[in-house]
């Protein structure tokens, strides 16, 4: 649920990065703090487990740029991958203004994504949001690990398992490297400001 | 999905309520945010306290406790309290989207937070 404050000129928008354990969304989110200067972010908050798998989710804050004379903050979200912590990524796509989805190109993590995509529209069926009508982008994360030999998803594959329906906008990315990190980012912040200020302003 | 829109004239009526009622018996912070985590308005000393992670944390924190609730067979537990050795934090749900969060010291007694967060609760109902 977006948040308009019209006394401070603000306008709040929820980014949650979403998909199965392992696949990158808090290095996504490390990387952006890492990369901005002090001036457009807040606070990184986690909250993991010792073997820095998320246990509930990390945030960060950001603001960048306006609209309509309105700053524009944005607060990152990731959930914890884990197919366990059901519940808690309930809990943390209350309210998504906008996903993005980081897939694993992992050739064996193949169901997982599938696994993943289908708990995530579930999750936003119960908060009473469809899946085709939400800011939606794919990341196709580890793109790299082909030239390690490690067998990988090609992009078809990927866009056939998850995005043949969905027909959102999709990026390649090396998370750690920074690849593909602010592309996505770039878009899903621009779908979901555009969507509220359809809606709403 | 549903937008809250504040409009200078909301900030100003909540704020004054939460002053007249929270502050005004020695609240040190009082913060109302909805259940996404979205700070509305916040009141008091809040120059060491981060006050963003502060209201996501608390938006999260009552959302687990909800799926508590739902596992023992409860709807929800509407009012969550953490005490400290000298800071508590109190929890309380306004409607079905809003959370007050008050945080005090221990020279404030917790049944006097209790009546005035309740009070101030049917008050901003009505905004």
């Amino acid at each position: 649920m977006a948040l308009i404050d019209l006394k401070k000129k603000e306008i709040y928008c929820k980014i949650v990065y979403y998909g199965p354990g392992r696949s990158g969304k808090t290095t996504n989110l490390l990387y952006i703090y890492n990369a901005l200067p002090d001036r457009f972010k807040g606070k990184l908050l986690t909250i993991e487990t010792k073997g820095e798998r998320t246990l509930f989710f990390d945030l960060l804050p950001l603001s960048l740029g306006k609209i309509k004379d309105l700053d524009i903050r944005l607060q990152l979200y990731t959930v914890p991958g884990q197919a366990i912590y059901k519940p808690a990524r309930k809990i943390v796509l209350k309210g998504a203004d906008g996903v993005v989805f980081v897939a694993d190109s992992l050739r064996i993590r193949r169901e997982k994504n599938k696994e993943s995509l289908a708990d995530l529209k579930e999750h936003l069926f119960e908060w009473g949001v469809d899946i085709h009508e939400i800011p939606l982008v794919f990341q196709y994360n580890k793109r790299d690990l082909a030239s390690m030999g490690i067998p990988i998803l090609s992009v078809e594959e990927l866009q056939e398992d998850l995005n043949k329906d969905l027909n959102a906008p999709y990026f390649e990315a090396v998370a750690p490297k920074g690849i593909g990190v602010f592309d996505t980012l770039k878009t899903i912040s621009k779908l979901s400001v555009r969507y509220i200020a359809k809606k709403y302003l | 999905m549903g937008v809250l829109v504040l409009t200078p004239e909301k900030v100003a009526q909540l704020e004054k309520l939460l002053q007249d009622y929270l502050i005004s018996i020695g609240v040190s912070l009082a913060l109302l945010i909805d259940e996404a985590g979205n700070i509305l308005v916040s009141v008091g000393e809040n120059q060491d306290v981060d006050v963003t992670s502060l209201a996501a944390l608390a938006a999260a924190n009552f959302g687990a406790t909800n799926q508590i609730a739902k596992l023992l067979g409860e709807d929800d537990f509407s009012i969550l309290y953490h005490k400290g050795k000298k800071d508590n934090i109190h929890l309380s749900k306004i409607r079905d989207e809003l959370i007050l969060v008050t945080v005090f010291r221990d020279d404030v007694p917790l049944g006097l937070v209790r009546l005035k967060v309740n009070q101030v609760a049917k008050e901003i109902q009505e905004i």
